[in-house]
């Protein structure tokens, strides 16, 4: 059973039907106990992440995550998800993450070259980097998947296992032993995003 | 880089997709589940949806309609059309829309844009404008086409982006429905004076029309349309294949 956390971040409707439909068997769930059980974990998010991590620390539900993490069951972070693994963000301040890995989330602003649009979104193509990871054995290098987003994790070159050029390359994805993460949306990126997410169910 | 996108626009009413040609004289097409699962396969990168439904009872079977679109299709989609309240936003991203675009609800309350982009983010708000010419200045158009507001459209639409609005669909009546290609013009206008991305709407007929928009226009990051696609005149994976041909990256 795979425990999506729900902590009162975001929408889960799109991620949900998605795991369902590579047949993934799952609980959305807020409670400590059924995540606690849960042979592994997604932990979602939108928005702000200073509200997030609030968030999860006010339900109890961050330790239960670090502490199964460390045990070994795997984790997979999305989005805002994957932000809060981290150690730090500064987005609006400086704020602690989950601090599962090495890394900080900074602002893409005064970062990229002025004439890029701020978010990053949309379709962007996949780079894989020389760190191993099996949640690409169904795609390819080169395959797009849907990004929106303003904040990005550097300093993670231990963990970093994909990158998207905008600029420069941005961190698209992580993963270190049981911990994974996708700064974009898998649940929104057609074939390519449930393959990934495929990927992890299989583990 | 970022993909140029091509985007299918579904005219939902009563439950069907419709188009009409200048606004009027609507034909039933297909069944938007259909539609919406036909084009995520032939490699749209985002679909558009319009509630062109004016009563309750057509309000609540879109909503249904987008649920069931949402829990098939895994790209983004944005909903349109009888967006007036916050409420209606949180109606339709509760249905699995991603982004939710607003016309004639922005020109009756304009703090909307500002309310939603505070609650749900700037990324997800998205201001489509019908605009005209009309002697020689563009002119924002109000309820599906129909009434001039006497807006200049270029600085309403900055006004929106201001308020916070992370997308701009830029509808040109004048070109819409025509087929001799987009509102070059028109856009390079909008362009100039914002800095998110812009959705070209009206005027595509054929495949060239696209490579045209994209090679004149850089900052352009999507083409949007809908007969030609309902109609198959023009199949979405010949057209990708030719702006690949022409250097123009798609996914």
């Amino acid at each position: 059973m795979i425990a999506v956390v729900d902590y009162g971040v975001g929408n889960l409707f799109s991620l949900t039907c998605s795991l369902k439909t590579v047949g993934a068997d799952i609980v959305v769930t807020g409670d400590k106990e059924a995540v606690l059980k849960a042979d592994k974990i997604i932990l979602p998010g939108v928005g702000a992440f200073s509200d997030a991590v609030k968030k999860l620390r006010n339900s109890g539900l961050d330790k239960i995550i670090i502490e199964r993490a460390k045990s070994g069951v795997p984790l997979m972070g999305i989005c805002l998800g994957m932000q809060m693994l981290f150690e730090k963000s500064y987005e609006y301040g400086e704020h602690e993450g989950l601090g599962l890995l090495k890394g900080q989330v900074v602002s893409m602003e005064g970062r990229l070259p002025s004439e890029l649009k701020i978010p990053h979104i949309g379709w962007n193509a996949l780079h894989f980097t020389e760190n191993e990871t099996d949640l690409f054995k169904y795609i390819e290098e080169n395959d797009c998947v849907y990004f929106v987003h303003s904040f990005y994790a550097e300093n993670c070159e231990d963990s970093v296992v994909a990158t998207a050029e905008y600029g420069k390359e941005l961190t698209a994805a992580v993963q270190l032993k049981n911990i994974y993460g996708c700064q974009f949306h898998p649940e929104k990126s057609g074939d390519v995003g449930l393959k990934i997410l495929k990927a992890f169910c299989e583990k | 880089m970022i993909t140029k996108r091509i985007i299918p626009c579904l005219d939902v009413k009563n439950g069907r997709v419709v188009k009409g040609v200048n606004f009027e004289g609507l034909s039933d097409v297909s069944s938007p589940v259909s539609l919406a699962e036909y084009y995520s396969n032939a490699g749209a990168d985002e679909l558009v949806f319009y509630d062109i439904t004016a009563s309750a009872e057509g309000r609540a079977l879109f909503t249904d309609i987008l649920c069931e679109v949402a829990s098939k299709i895994f790209i983004p989609l944005t909903v349109g059309g009888g967006i007036n309240t916050i409420e209606d936003f949180d109606r339709v991203l509760k249905c699995g829309a991603d982004k939710v675009s607003v016309n004639s609800g922005a020109i009756r309350n304009p703090d909307l844009i500002k309310q939603a982009a505070m609650k749900y983010g700037d990324q997800c708000v998205v201001i489509s404008a019908d605009v005209k010419r009309v002697d020689g200045v563009f002119r924002v158009f109000a309820k599906g086409g129909r009434e001039n507001t006497g807006m200049e459209a270029i600085s309403w639409i900055k006004r929106c982006v201001d308020n916070g609005a992370g997308e701009v669909v830029l509808n040109s009546i004048d070109t819409d429905g025509v087929k001799k290609g987009f509102d070059l013009e028109m856009l390079q206008a909008v362009c100039d004076a914002v800095n998110v991305p812009v959705i070209a709407s009206g005027g595509a007929g054929c495949v060239q029309d696209f490579v045209t928009l994209f090679k004149t226009l850089d900052k352009v990051d999507a083409g949007l349309a809908a007969s030609i696609f309902h109609f198959g005149e023009v199949k979405i994976s010949d057209l990708k294949n030719t702006l690949r041909q022409n250097d123009i990256i798609v996914r």
